[in-house]
């Protein structure tokens, strides 16, 4: 998505080639990102589907990806947007790291440089379509942060994206707490991604789920939930409305 | 060194492979009054002699603070040092502005080393003519540079420059092996000792030096008239006792020896 500063001379046949070099909506789009602080780092989950719209296009998208040897970064939205800043922190990272100094990017740093990548872009009236969640440990310490696609910013011990926001924190609001294992912190993240995998149409039943300690991170393979269908209520779905479907 | 045919300009290079240009503005800084720098693991102090233009005007300053983590102390010509503090205050802040994260010193100074080179290799420059000591912390802990205006830096364990930089060096080479393990005090009170060898037999006074630290714990900062006098008190006993008479003799002798500055009536007003 280049950018071009649109003439504003009351023509919009003019106009319409200036438009078309700034991002007006979201074409393929990831869904939510779920990401909790744990006793070692940072946990962080998301499922592998791209959307076109109303239809699950691409099932192999991997929404995140390590920033540099201290950061993860995961994304929810436009996925060429998504490329886009990875090429950006990619340049970011290889000048950290020619200085080879000693110094280098962690992810207060990283997080702070995507709130002004956004910040910016968003001023242009040219955004990246993402919301974007930071986690990542350097010194011991746990970082985990996130930005959204008009700017806004923000560190939380968990947090969420998209539908994320409303169906999977308020189970964390509920059931985080600090120094948690990381087996009970891999348990709390699958009721999340089940909850949302159940009521979010754009969710599909192929997650990561990525952790990042002091080690280093990695991303485990993908796998699917159980998920159970047989309730009662679903038996006879249009008991109710004969003659529905 | 004596003018020569080949020192007009800073893009003309002697048949001996020498930039003179270059060569006259590392003179101006040795023409500055001194500046001292001496790091330990985890702190880093930076010193001066307070040298005035006349008994009527204050003394300038030549020890700027670029941000809580780095300090800078100059020797030369003093208004190109400003300029220089301006760049890296600016570059500093940017830095933290984007990443809300302090920029590691060892950085800035190759940025410093890098803006000084371009004026040896263009014919409508000069070279900045002051020399810059810059101390600071990033991760791998305190670290001491000197900027010359060649556009070299080399990092230090301690350092002097300016006029009678000298005298002070002999001081800071008998001891520098011990400084990586000094405790922040004994770090103080070697940099005020350092200063007082270059003043040459004046009285070490708390008005005649500017003392700054900074370290891992504690931004960057200057030391009040008071405590610096405090340390200078613990070493300085035995000329007070004399009592007043030596006091007063002291004094005069401090006068003249102010306005002389290196002792060379050809030193230029601009360089402090």
């Amino acid at each position: 998505m280049t950018f071009t500063i649109p003439i504003d001379n009351g023509d919009s046949l003019k106009n319409a080639e200036a438009d078309s070099q700034r991002t007006l909506y979201p074409y393929v789009t990831g869904t939510s990102i779920v990401a909790i602080k744990y006793k070692d780092g940072v946990l962080m989950a998301s499922d592998m589907g791209g959307s076109y719209g109303s239809t699950l296009r691409y099932k192999n998208i991997e929404r995140m990806k390590a920033i540099g040897k201290h950061s993860l970064l995961g994304a929810s939205g436009e996925i060429s947007d998504f490329q886009e800043i990875l090429r950006y922190l990619d340049e970011l990272v290889l000048n950290d790291n020619m200085w080879d100094d000693g110094n280098s990017l962690g992810p207060k740093e990283v997080h702070n440089y995507l709130t002004r990548v956004m910040y910016n872009r968003r001023n242009k009236f040219n955004p990246l379509w993402n919301t974007l969640v930071l986690g990542g440990v350097k010194n011991g310490e746990s970082y985990l942060g996130m930005v959204s696609m008009i700017g806004v910013s923000f560190e939380d011990n968990h947090v969420a994206t998209g539908f994320g926001n409303h169906l999977a924190r308020p189970i964390l609001r509920d059931e985080w707490h600090a120094d948690l294992s990381f087996e009970d912190g891999v348990k709390l993240l699958e009721k999340c991604m089940r909850v949302l995998l159940y009521r979010d149409r754009s969710a599909i039943n192929k997650l990561q789920i990525a952790k990042i300690t002091e080690e280093g991170v990695t991303v485990s393979q993908p796998y699917s939930l159980k998920t159970f269908w047989e309730f009662k209520a679903f038996h006879n779905p249009t008991a109710g409305a004969e003659g529905s479907w | 060194m004596f003018r020569n045919q080949y020192d007009t300009d800073v893009t003309t290079w002697s048949p001996t492979g020498r930039l003179f240009q270059v060569e006259y503005a590392m003179e101006a800084v040795k023409q500055g009054s001194a500046a001292i720098g001496l790091r330990s693991r985890s702190h880093v102090v930076l010193a001066s002699v307070n040298k005035a233009q006349s008994e009527l005007s204050s003394h300038q300053r030549k020890i700027f603070k670029v941000d809580d983590h780095i300090g800078v102390a100059i020797a030369g010509l003093t208004a190109d040092g400003r300029v220089l503090s301006r760049y890296m205050r600016s570059e500093s802040i940017n830095h933290s502005f984007t990443y809300e994260s302090p920029l590691p010193v060892g950085r800035l100074v190759v940025r410093l080393a890098d803006k000084a080179q371009v004026c040896t290799q263009r014919s409508w420059k000069r070279p900045y003519g002051v020399g810059l000591l810059v101390g600071g912390l990033d991760e791998s802990g305190a670290h001491l540079y000197y900027n010359c205006p060649s556009g070299n830096y080399f990092e230090y364990q301690a350092f002097a420059i300016g006029s009678r930089s000298q005298a002070a060096k002999t001081y800071l080479e008998r001891r520098f092996e011990s400084f990586n393990e000094s405790s922040r005090e004994d770090l103080i009170k070697d940099a005020i000792l350092a200063i007082r060898e270059t003043l040459q037999g004046e009285t070490l006074k708390s008005s005649l030096c500017t003392v700054s630290v900074l370290g891992v714990d504690e931004p960057f900062h200057f030391l009040d008239q008071e405590s610096i006098q405090k340390v200078i008190d613990t070493f300085e006993k035995v000329p007070e006792e004399e009592g007043d008479g030596g006091e007063g003799e002291a004094e005069d002798e401090a006068a003249p020896a102010e306005q002389g500055g290196a002792g060379d009536q050809d030193v230029a007003p601009m360089e402090i």
